[in-house]
Parts: C-alpha cells; sequence; structure tokens
C-alpha cells in the first residue's frame, strides 16, 4: 500500500507545479483541507464555505457549497475535512455542535448529505479514518469524541475523555488507535475499538494542547502544540510517553502539520498576535527553518498540499486570503540571524560564540595573557544530505576572569597611599611613581615620574640631565620592577634599542599581572607620542633611582616650609579656596628645591654631579618651559580617563595643580572628579573621598562636602528648635548646653553620655572621666568614653 | 502626607505570622494611644475637634475593626482590651454600625474570622498580611474558600506584585471604575489605600486634577462599564497614540483587567449588600446607641422590621420552587433530543432572551446616598446601561467561538501581561466550575446546567453569543424574579435593594446566593474584557 501510493506520488509530483499566490475570500476562514489528488481545496469559516480548484496560476472558485437564503448555523464552521479516499466526500464541524457530511456528488445545489447532531457543544475537530473509508470521529467542547459510521444515522461509538473538552482529534496513520488533545492539557490514547476507557493519557502541556498531528512517516512521533506556546514531539512507541524534541514560539500554537518526506520538519501556526507560519526542523528548535510572512491576520489553517510533495503548503487565514506558499520563496530567518554570540557572565566570564571557520581562520587571535584559560568547547552538528539549513557549527568559547585581576585591590591601596598634597611637587610626584611601582604599574609609575621631570623647575636639575645620564649609567640596576634583560648595554647604546626592549619587557610584565588586558595598546600609544615624551620613556627609570637617594635628605629641609595640612583650619571654609595650600606649598615648595639641590650637589657622586650640572643644562635649558608639556600631559590625561584610570587622573590633576588646570576645561574636570569621588565612595574610602573634595578646585565639587552638614538643635528646655545660636535659645532665654564640669556654657564641642544624657566641654568631659567612672552631673550614670 | 503614611504604616506590623512581633506591635499602639489619651486632657465630654483628637478616634475606629476582624485571635483580644482602658479612662470609643459584613445576610450565618476552618483561616491570615485589614468582601466570599483563595491571589497581583502600571494609577483606576458605579465602599477603601502608596491626595478632588493619562482612560472607563459592545480599535487608538500622554500596550491591558476587575466587583458588593468597613466613614459611629438601630442607609432600602414579616409569608408560598426548579432541568435534560430546534428557531430564541433581558425593568428607583461625593470621579453621570437592540442601534452579536477568552483572550493578556492571564483563568474557571452538588436542602445536583444558563445569560444580555446553546433553556431555568435581581446586578448595582435579594430563590442558602454572585461577577468581567481585549486585538492587526 505504501508502496504504492509512493509511486503514485512519484508521478503526481511531477505534475505538481505552481507559485507562491492568493486569492481573496468573502470571509475570514477557520479551516482548510485539500483532496487527495491537491487539484482542489476546501475553505470553512463562520460564513464561508467554499471549493477552489488550484491551478497553475490562480485559484478558480468551484463550488459554493453555503446554499440557501438563510444559512443555518450548520454551515458555521469550525473545522473541515476532506475524505482521503473518496473525493466527493467532506465533513465539516460546526459551531452549534452539529457534525455535517457533504457529497460533491449529489446532483441538488444543496449538497448536504448526512447531520448528527448528538454533541452538546460546539465541534472542534473532524478526522476521516486515513484507511475506513466510513468511519469518521469527532471531537467537542462538551468532553466527548464520537465515532460515525456513514452508513448509519447515528454514532456507533462514544469516548468521554472524562477532561474537559476535546480540541483535536488524530487517526494515526495505519492502525486503529487515535489521538485527542483536550482543554487541560492532557492528551490521551484511544483504540477506536474500546470506547470505554482510554489506552494512555499524559500531560503534554500547560493550559489547553490546540493540536496534534502523527509523523506520516514514523509511527510512533506525534507532534502536539499548545496555548503555553511549545510544540513538543513525543515518542509514542515506549511504554510511557517520551517527549523528544521541544520547539518554543512566540505564540500559542493553533495548528501543526508535518511537512511531507522531510522527517524532522513540522509546519506550525499561531492563534493570537503572529500571522506568520513557521517551519521547523525540530532539531533545531531556536530558529525557525523557513518563515511564510503573507498573511496579515492569524492564519487559522495550514496544510500541504499533496501528501508526498514538501514544496507546497496552503494556509487559509482571518484576513480572508487564501494562499498557496512556494517552500522557495520562503523566508530563511537563519540567513538573516546574528551567527555570533556574546554574554558576560554574573563573575566577570565572558563567553563567546561565533562560526567555527570564522575562530579558526583568525589565528591572530591568542588567549589572553596572566590566568586568562580558555576553554574550547566545540558543537558539531551532523549534517543529512537533504536538509537545508546552511551547515553550522559554532565555537562557542568562554573566557574566564582570573580571580585576582577582576580585584580592585590596586585602586584601594593606590588611593590610600597616593600623596596629593602636602608635600613639594617633586616629591609627590616621587612618592606616588614608587606606589604605583610597588603595584606592579609601570607604566603609572613612569608617568609619575616623567611628570616630575617636565614641570619641575629647570633650574631643577635632574629632569633635564637625564638623558645625558643615561649615556652614563645605562648599566646601573634598574629600581623599576622591570629591569632591562638586556643589562650589558654599553654606555654607546642608542636610546631607540633601549626604549625596544623596554617594550618587550614591559610585555613580559604584563602577563605576570594582568591588571589591565590591553596594556600592550597602552604602551604603544605611549610611546607614539611625540618627541620629549619619548626620550624620557626610557630615561624615567633611572632618573628615579638617582632622584631617591636625594629625597631623603630633602625631606628634613622641607619640613620648614611646607605648612602641614594640619595647620588649616579643620573647619572646611566657605570660601572657593581649597587650592590655597597646595598653590601655597608649590610656590614655597619650588625655591628650596633649588636651593637644597645645589646644597646636595657636593653630595652625590661626582660623576653624578658633574653630568647633572654641567652636560644636562644646556640640553633643556629655558627652552622647554613647563607649559610646553602641557598638550602632551592633557592627552595622557584624557587617555587615563578614558581607559578607566580615572583616579589616575584626578591625582595628577589634583598634584599638578595650577600647571595644568587651565588646560582642560572645567566640565571634563568636574566630571572626573565626579566619578573618582564616586568610586572611592563605592569602596568606602570615605576620607580620600573626603580629601579629593578639599583638594578639588571646581566649585561643583568643592561645595560636595558641605552639603547636609547642618546640625539642628533643639533647646533642652523649651523643646523648641534653636536657630540663631547654638548655646541661647531666644525663645526661653536659658542657656541650653551647660558643661557638667565647669558649669559655663559650652560654645564649641558638646559631648554628652547617650546613656544620661549630661556633658559638657569635650576636654572636661575626658578629664573628668579619666579620673571617675560617675557622670560629672551627679546623676550616678557609670558614664564612658571611648 | 508624611503624617498619614506614618499613621498608616503602624499597622502593618500586625500582620506578621509571628506572635512575638505582632506583639510588640500592639504594644506600640497602646502606647500611642495612652499618648495621645493624655494628650486630650482627662474627661472631655464633646467629641474632641481638634486633629489630634480626630487622629485618635480614627486609631480606635481601627482597633475596632480589629476587633472584630483581624484573623489572628490575640490581636483581637488585645484590641478589645485596649478599647475597654481607653473607655474606663472616660473617652469615647466608637461602636461598629450595621450587622456584620453585609446587610442581606445575617451576620451569625457569615462566617466569624474566630471559627473558621484552618485552610480559610490562613487564607484570612495570608489577606490580613497583605492588605492588613480583612474586608468584608473577603469574608462575605469566605462561604467559598477555594474561590476566594484564587479570588485574593489575583487581586493581590494586580495592585501591589510587579506590573507596568506605578502602584498609585492602580488604585486609582480601581477608584475610577468603583465610583462608575457609585460604589463608595470600594472608592472609600481604595482612597485610603491611593493616599498610603503615596498617591497625590489632590486628583481625588476629580478626574480633571489627575494627570492627562488617566483622564484619557475616563471614556473608555465609561464604555467598558455599560456599553462594553460600543467598544471599538479606534477607542484603543486613541490611548494608544497619544502622543506624549499614550498609554503602552502592556499598561493598557493592566488598566483594562483593573476597570473590569472593579466594575464587576462593585456588582458584587452592592450584590451582597457589604456594608462599609468598620473603620472607614459610615463604619462606625461615636454616638452612644440610640433607640432605633438602623443605619440611614437600612432606612433608604426598606430594610425594617416588615421584611421579617413577609419573608415568612413568601416562604409559604414559594414552597416548592427548588423542586419545580430541579424539576425542569431534569426535563430539559431529557427531552432534549425529542424536540429539537431549528437553526432559525435557535437564532431567534437567542434575539428573543436578547431583547427581553432589555425589558427586564429595574424597577425600584430610588437614591442611594453616598458619603463621598463619588461622581466627580468619573465624567458624564448620565451615561448608563442602556439597551442596545432599542433606537435601531444595532451591533452584530458577539460571537463567542469567534473570540474566546480561553483561545484569544489568554494569549493576549498573558503575552503583555505575563501571569495574568493564568491567574484569570484560573478565576474564571474556578467560579464556572465550583459546585456542591447541591440546592438548597438537596444533594447529589447536578447543577452544571443552572450554572451554564446564569453565564451564558449574563453573557446574552452583553450580546455574546454561543452557538452551542439553546436560549430556550434561560427561560426555563431563570424566574422573573431572579432576572431582575442578575440584570440590576449586572447593569446598575447600585439600585440592588435587600428586597431584589430576598424574592428570589428564597429557599436558597445564603451561601448559595453568594455563589450566584460570584457567578455574576465573573461573567461580567469575562464579557467585558472580551471586548475590550477583542479591540485591542483588532488594533493590533
Amino acid at each position: 500500500m505504501e508502496k504504492m501510493s509512493r509511486v503514485t506520488t512519484a508521478l503526481s509530483s511531477n505534475t505538481i507545479s505552481g507559485k507562491t499566490m492568493f486569492c481573496h475570500l468573502d470571509a475570514p476562514a477557520n479551516a482548510i483541507s485539500v483532496c487527495r489528488d491537491a487539484s482542489q481545496v476546501v475553505v470553512a469559516g463562520r460564513n464561508i464555505f467554499k471549493i477552489y480548484t488550484i491551478e497553475e496560476e490562480q485559484f478558480v472558485e468551484k463550488l459554493n457549497l453555503r446554499v440557501g437564503r438563510k444559512p443555518s448555523l450548520n454551515f458555521s464552521c469550525a473545522d473541515v475535512m476532506w475524505h482521503q479516499m473518496e473525493e466527493n466526500l467532506l465533513a465539516t464541524a460546526a459551531t452549534n455542535g452539529a457534525v455535517v457530511t457533504w457529497n460533491l456528488g449529489k446532483p441538488s445545489r444543496n449538497k448536504q448529505d448526512q447531520l448528527f447532531t448528538e454533541h452538546k457543544r460546539t465541534v472542534n475537530k473532524v478526522c476521516f479514518h486515513p484507511t475506513e473509508v466510513y468511519m469518521l470521529l469527532s471531537g467537542s467542547q462538551d468532553g466527548l469524541m464520537k465515532c460515525f459510521d456513514l452508513r448509519k444515522k447515528e454514532s456507533v461509538s462514544t469516548f468521554s475523555g472524562q477532561s474537559e473538552s476535546v480540541r483535536d482529534v488524530q487517526f494515526s496513520m495505519k492502525d486503529f488507535t487515535f489521538a485527542a488533545s483536550f482543554e487541560n492539557g492532557n492528551v490521551q490514547l484511544w483504540d477506536i475499538r474500546r470506547p470505554d476507557r482510554y489506552e494512555r493519557m499524559f500531560t503534554a502541556h500547560t493550559g489547553p494542547v490546540f493540536c496534534c498531528d502523527w509523523h506520516p512517516d514514523d509511527r510512533g512521533w506525534l507532534a502536539t502544540g499548545g496555548r503555553d506556546k511549545m510544540v513538543k514531539v513525543w515518542d509514542m512507541t515506549t511504554n510511557r510517553a517520551k517527549e523528544i524534541y521541544c520547539v518554543q514560539t512566540i505564540a500559542s500554537v493553533a495548528r501543526v502539520k508535518w511537512r511531507p518526506e522531510k522527517r524532522f520538519h513540522l509546519a506550525t501556526c499561531s492563534m493570537m498576535v503572529d500571522h506568520n507560519i513557521y517551519v521547523w526542523d525540530i532539531r533545531r528548535p531556536f530558529i525557525p527553518f523557513a518563515t511564510f510572512e503573507e498573511h496579515k491576520d492569524v492564519t487559522t489553517g495550514i496544510v500541504w498540499r499533496h501528501q508526498h510533495d514538501p514544496d507546497f503548503l496552503l494556509s487559509g487565514s482571518k484576513d480572508s486570503t487564501l494562499y498557496q506558499h512556494m517552500f522557495k520563496d520562503a523566508t530563511r530567518p537563519v540567513d538573516k540571524a546574528n551567527p555570533e554570540g556574546l554574554c558576560f557572565g554574573l563573575m566577570g566570564d565572558l563567553a563567546f560564540a561565533a562560526k567555527e571557520s570564522l575562530i579558526n581562520s583568525d589565528t591572530n587571535r591568542k588567549p589572553y595573557a596572566g590566568g586568562d584559560r580558555r576553554n574550547p568547547l566545540f558543537f558539531f552538528k551532523k549534517t543529512d544530505p537533504t536538509e537545508q539549513f546552511a551547515h553550522v557549527s559554532s565555537a562557542l568559547t568562554i573566557y574566564e576572569t582570573d580571580f585576582d585581576s577582576n580585584h580592585m585591590d590596586w585602586f584601594v591601596s593606590t588611593a590610600q597611599r597616593y600623596l596629593l598634597s602636602g608635600k613639594p611637587f617633586a616629591e609627590l610626584c616621587d612618592h606616588n611613581a614608587k606606589v604605583a611601582r610597588e603595584l606592579k604599574r609601570p607604566q603609572v609609575s613612569t608617568t609619575w615620574t616623567m611628570l616630575r621631570i617636565m614641570f619641575s623647575d629647570p633650574a631643577n636639575l635632574p629632569a633635564a640631565g637625564l638623558n645625558h645620564s643615561l649615556s652614563k649609567l645605562g648599566s646601573l640596576p634598574l629600581m623599576n620592577s622591570f629591569s632591562l634583560k638586556d643589562s650589558g648595554l654599553g654606555t654607546e647604546s642608542r636610546l631607540e634599542r633601549s626604549k625596544g626592549d623596554n617594550r618587550q619587557d614591559n610585555i613580559h610584565l604584563e602577563a605576570g599581572n594582568s591588571h589591565i588586558s590591553n596594556n600592550n595598546e597602552e604602551n604603544e600609544e605611549t610611546e607614539g607620542s611625540d618627541g620629549p615624551a619619548e626620550c624620557m620613556f626610557g630615561d624615567a627609570e633611572l632618573d628615579d633611582d638617582d632622584l631617591y637617594s636625594m629625597d631623603h635628605e630633602n625631606q628634613a629641609e622641607e619640613q620648614e616650609y611646607t605648612l602641614p595640612q594640619e595647620g588649616f583650619q579643620l573647619r572646611h571654609e566657605i570660601v572657593d579656596n581649597p587650592s590655597a595650600p597646595e598653590h601655597f606649598q608649590q610656590d614655597k615648595a619650588d625655591s628650596p628645591h633649588v636651593s637644597g639641590n645645589e646644597a646636595e650637589v657636593p653630595c652625590l657622586t661626582p660623576i653624578e654631579s658633574f653630568s647633572l650640572i654641567s652636560i644636562s643644562q644646556p640640553l633643556f635649558t629655558h627652552h622647554l618651559p613647563a607649559s610646553f608639556f602641557c598638550p602632551i600631559v592633557r592627552e595622557m590625561l584624557s587617555y587615563y580617563a578614558e581607559q578607566g584610570d580615572v583616579q589616575m587622573a584626578v591625582s595628577v590633576l589634583i598634584v599638578l595643580g595650577e600647571k595644568i588646570r587651565k588646560e582642560i576645561d572645567d566640565l571634563t574636570q568636574e566630571h572626573w572628579y565626579m566619578s573618582y569621588i564616586d568610586m572611592l565612595q563605592r569602596f568606602e574610602l570615605w576620607n580620600v573621598s573626603n580629601e579629593v573634595i578639599k583638594l578639588s578646585t571646581c566649585s561643583a565639587i568643592t561645595c560636595l562636602n558641605q552639603t547636609s552638614t547642618t546640625l539642628h538643635i533643639n533647646c533642652s528646655n523649651c523643646k523648641r528648635p534653636m536657630s540663631s545660636k547654638g548655646w541661647m535659645c531666644d525663645r526661653c532665654h536659658q542657656c541650653a548646653s551647660i558643661c557638667a564640669v565647669c558649669h559655663h556654657v559650652v560654645k564649641g564641642l558638646f559631648v554628652w553620655c547617650q546613656g544620661c544624657s549630661h556633658g559638657g566641654h569635650l576636654e572636661h568631659i575626658m578629664n573628668w572621666l579619666k579620673s571617675s567612672a560617675h557622670c560629672p552631673a551627679g546623676c550616678g550614670h557609670l558614664c564612658e568614653y571611648t | 502626607m508624611m503624617e498619614v503614611q506614618e499613621s498608616l504604616g503602624r499597622w502593618d506590623r500586625l500582620g506578621s505570622r509571628d506572635l512575638g512581633s505582632r506583639l510588640e506591635a500592639m504594644e506600640i499602639i497602646s502606647q500611642e494611644v495612652a499618648r495621645k489619651v493624655e494628650a486630650i486632657g482627662p474627661l472631655t465630654s464633646s467629641p474632641p475637634a481638634t486633629s489630634l483628637g480626630s487622629d485618635l478616634n480614627d486609631i480606635l475606629a481601627h482597633l475596632l475593626m480589629l476587633s472584630k476582624r483581624c484573623p489572628f485571635e490575640d490581636v483581637r483580644e488585645r484590641s478589645i482590651q485596649l478599647l475597654q482602658e481607653v473607655q474606663d479612662l472616660g473617652v469615647r470609643i466608637p461602636r461598629p454600625l450595621g450587622n456584620g459584613p453585609s446587610r442581606f445576610i445575617p451576620e451569625k450565618e457569615i462566617l466569624q474570622v474566630s471559627k473558621v476552618d484552618s485552610r480559610t483561616q490562613s487564607i484570612f491570615e495570608d489577606a490580613f498580611a497583605a492588605l492588613g485589614r480583612l474586608d468584608n468582601i473577603s469574608l462575605v466570599m469566605g462561604f467559598h474558600p477555594q474561590y476566594l483563595e484564587s479570588f485574593l491571589r489575583t487581586q493581590h497581583y494586580l495592585l501591589q506584585m510587579d506590573g507596568p502600571l506605578p502602584l498609585h494609577y492602580r488604585h486609582y483606576i480601581g477608584i475610577m471604575a468603583a465610583a462608575r458605579h457609585q460604589c463608595s465602599y470600594l472608592v472609600n477603601l481604595h482612597v485610603n489605600d491611593f493616599l498610603q502608596v503615596g498617591g497625590d491626595a489632590k486628583w481625588l478632588n476629580g478626574l480633571g486634577e489627575a494627570p492627562q493619562k488617566l483622564q484619557q482612560l475616563g471614556e473608555l472607563n465609561k464604555i467598558l462599564a455599560h456599553r462594553p459592545w460600543l467598544i471599538t480599535k479606534e477607542h484603543m487608538e486613541a490611548l494608544l497614540k497619544a502622543e506624549e500622554h499614550s498609554w503602552s500596550l502592556a499598561e493598557l491591558i493592566h488598566a483594562v483587567v483593573l476597570l473590569t476587575h472593579y466594575h464587576s466587583l462593585a456588582s458584587f458588593t452592592f450584590g451582597c449588600g457589604i456594608t462599609p468597613e468598620i473603620h472607614c466613614d459610615g463604619g462606625h459611629t461615636f454616638r452612644p446607641p440610640s433607640l432605633s438601630q438602623y443605619c440611614v442607609c437600612d432606612i433608604a432600602n426598606g430594610n425594617g422590621h416588615a421584611n421579617q414579616h413577609d419573608d415568612q409569608l413568601c416562604d409559604q408560598d414559594m414552597c416548592g420552587e427548588v423542586e419545580v426548579l430541579m424539576e425542569r432541568m431534569k426535563q430539559l435534560q431529557e427531552c432534549r433530543d425529542d424536540e429539537e430546534a431549528s437553526q432559525e428557531e435557535m437564532a431567534t430564541r437567542f434575539e428573543r432572551e436578547k431583547t427581553e433581558s432589555m425589558l427586564v425593568v429595574t424597577s425600584e428607583d430610588e437614591e442611594c446616598v453616598p458619603s463621598r461625593d463619588i461622581s466627580r470621579h468619573f465624567e458624564d453621570p448620565s451615561y448608563g446601561y442602556k439597551d442596545f437592540s432599542r433606537r435601531g442601534e444595532h451591533v452584530p452579536t458577539f460571537r463567542a467561538q469567534d473570540y474566546s477568552w480561553e483561545d484569544h483572550g489568554y494569549s493576549l493578556v498573558n503575552r503583555l501581561y505575563p501571569d495574568v492571564g493564568q491567574m484569570l483563568d484560573e478565576k474564571f474557571q474556578m467560579a464556572y466550575n465550583l459546585t456542591y452538588n447541591t440546592m438548597a436542602t438537596h444533594k447529589d445536583v447536578d447543577t452544571s446546567m443552572l450554572r451554564r444558563a446564569i453565564w451564558n445569560y449574563i453573557h446574552c444580555m452583553f450580546g455574546i453569543r454561543y452557538d452551542d446553546y439553546d436560549y430556550g433553556e434561560i427561560n426555563q431555568l431563570l424566574d422573573r424574579s431572579f432576572k431582575i435581581y442578575i440584570k440590576t446586578m449586572v447593569c446598575s448595582p447600585e439600585k440592588t435593594t435587600k428586597r431584589m435579594y430576598e424574592s428570589f430563590w428564597r429557599q436558597f442558602q445564603h451561601s448559595e446566593k453568594v455563589h450566584v454572585n460570584l457567578l455574576l461577577m465573573e461573567a461580567r468581567m469575562q464579557a467585558e474584557l472580551l471586548y475590550a481585549l477583542r479591540a485591542i486585538t483588532r488594533y493590533m492587526t
């Protein structure tokens, strides 16, 4: 039998041809069905019941079955089916509960053949047995399924699902089994010869199961679609129905139909919202294999035109059109899909999926250095040759973040250890450079050193002298964290050369610490800047070294000139002049520096002093004032800020103070400050953040630590707020806060015990509690001062 | 504003399931009461007029409510004790007005919070924890705990859980919807909630003070409440495409669900004669009990001694009503196949029922005096339920098979407002399928036919037709007084009276009448929802 049909198919499929086309119906369609030879289609709906012949170029209306002056509800069809063996026979399910059969062979206009009105509620589905000519099955809202023998006037058996409304019934291809799907999510399997109870039942979906379809070739496979937007394929050959595939669609699934001749393909359409028809490859459930997007309203009926031809799909819709879709005209979503995926994990892991070919060709790509591990997971899919999905295999790469590199420890300790004020400029730079170096951030460290060199007074020689001293002292051990491998550099070695080496080292080092994953580029960029900076780069370390010995001596002297921070008033000045200390200090610091330097020179080794004084002077005298470097520094700061190291930008901004401030517009500065302060506060570095606020020059920033600093005080006698003075109440004219020790009014800091609420001058209380454990007011409370 | 929030906040912890923290909260309240009593001074004979005094009165009223309605016994006892203490100090304490949660149902019939089974107890506790009160609606619904659970879950989700609309909008929409039916009970309840979630008190002066966006919803509210069949996709478009005041689809769905929920809840409120909450206006009085125990509304609704007398008389007259009804149901079941009506006949039966439902006169015209001026929450107060088949205003019948809740409505709601579709679906099914297989004193009765008749009759009033239903059944099963009740309750619930409530199904129990009310409420909600959702679907396609 099967072979026979195969043969006929082979013949007839040759005769089927056509194109994508459509015709307008008069009314929305509810269901469609084709006759066996694929030449005609019947369309049924509430107000339509017509047969169309499918021709090469168009649909032609052949017959209107809806006759009579006032058509009865029997014509209002919920479903229709064309008999697959008897080509004159059709059956419809009416919304009023009637099951009607139609015989096209009747000579009269009214082709109605039989009328069964046994169901009490709407009939949702009718189904002819594929091989038994006279057997018709119906499923209704009243929860019953009935089997009719077309030769009799009544149903021959009734199946009670005992659950809820029946949404779909489908005969299995070759035996006497049928499947019924229910509104409560169940699917039942029945033997047509045993109406007393179902053979098996399982819950397939949450919510109604709108449709089901047996696989045309695979006996055991049943596809179900439900309101929960899923299409599931069940293997029924085992004892328990096993879900073998599941496709998640975007709307409730109204119909599902296996695609002929394609083992893994099925077509679905939705009941609401989504108007497209999808053809899925159930093994690739995440993207439709093909889509037909012609309809303007929900598709209500789909059917493959011929049971052995996979290329023609017919569909009816609520938009009152009937379409024939050609498979070759379908849209292939996979072509438009983005085959690359990128996602961050919660802990900073990064997953990246791309076409295999893409990854392999990119041989330059190397795993990130330093703890980053690459776990390639390859997914290959065997493709069967008839499959039309593009042969795709993707590689999924996961980059795990090194746990340590995620830490922001460096940020915290940098913030805590940096000095931003309170010392001469050069010293601040040195200190900060040292901090950076100790934290293994060579580039930052170098930057600090360079800054010192650039902006120190030209008379302040070391900066100028470096270029020269390199040639002399090239082989000195470097204090910098990365040491030149090529320590055999002769005195004649060129600057260029050392720079090159330096770079290599840099790379090497970064492999170890990997704080910033693309430090490589950073370095390149810095090096790419113009002349003077380049020169500095190579030299910085050396310079550092010898300056270090100097700094110690300097410090002692400096103390006299630099006012300690504490010397300033603790209370914040309202005037926007927080830069005062730094400014002040800068001026002072500069002059002693010069003198100091001169004083120190003799202490240095002869060679150095020689090189510093005599040779460097001519090289970098007053030709290059500090302002010369400003554009570079500005660029550098922007660069740091952009890299996310706003800490560096702000620190430099503060340390350089007036020297650079004018160069950068206020908004940018403010932005940097805000970001840095925000970060500091996130790390709960309140002190540092406050220092930064204090040292900033932007008015918007300095006012930050003056917000919500008002303390409202109530009078202790009359409980009214004290408005003008803090110690005298306007209303009751009494002194509110009296010191418990000296009995005088406290006008400054008032400290009180939280237990007994007595208190007084801070100092007095401190002294009192040193000698006595009891409250000075004599209340007997054991106060504590901590 | 702050004060209001603060004072409302103090009750929150009473909802805790932990005995200790409840006692603690009670202690704080009692301290506060003591402070306030002290502040007023001893023995003020006239009711204190100061703000301090009225604040105290609010607290006392709330305590009175707790003493009656709190599901936790310890809180009830402590509240009574506290009130007693205050009274002993010479402060006048309030007493509840009216008898129990419903005017129609004697208090003794309704579940006492103190005597419920563990399941209901747990539902009540949940409700109390969520809202800080156990409202009268829940108490009356307590007849049907299964349904109550589903109802409260849905309502809680709609009002308090994740959703596209801000919390105060939700309550305001509830107020708008309830005000449409002049349901002062729901309006009062939600005015409090609205203020508690930080709503702007100015909005309560009228819809004109509310944001433009909410004002636009007024039109939809009006049509949905009274003539939902007139809703078109243009109405939806007007809301969805209003430039800066426009609604998003998800917001609109949320609003529509809220509107329909409160329209139908207003029906239930009137249908069961729910009395004002004890702690709200009209729920308590500080006046000493006078000779006549009736409150104004009782008198207005014609409830007095006389009625009880009537009842007995009628009971005798109507004896056997239940039996007749059961006989008819049996007949219908059996004779069905004998006289199969033609299609035309069926169609005319629907039309006839539809038309007839229009002619059912909502007899008693009376004025009910809302305690709050409710009409200011909506515009066009004269707009009411109009019979759609009159005045040549012909609207095509809505075919249930073409747009059903199960297939279409659900999908749309769940798509735009996840989980709510599921909850509503469960609630509808619960209401539709709820049965104890009893009718009055008879047991083991299949009531599905009767339930379906009621459900379809309501949908019929809204023009929704089921192809597979014989509307002749309705005439057989629902008598005239019942139809009057249904019609009044669904279309103009504010006109429901105790007389109507009593005159249908005299021999049935109160719990069964509440069951009917639940059916009516859900059927109405679904009908309104279907019209609104269909319009939205049409807009989307």
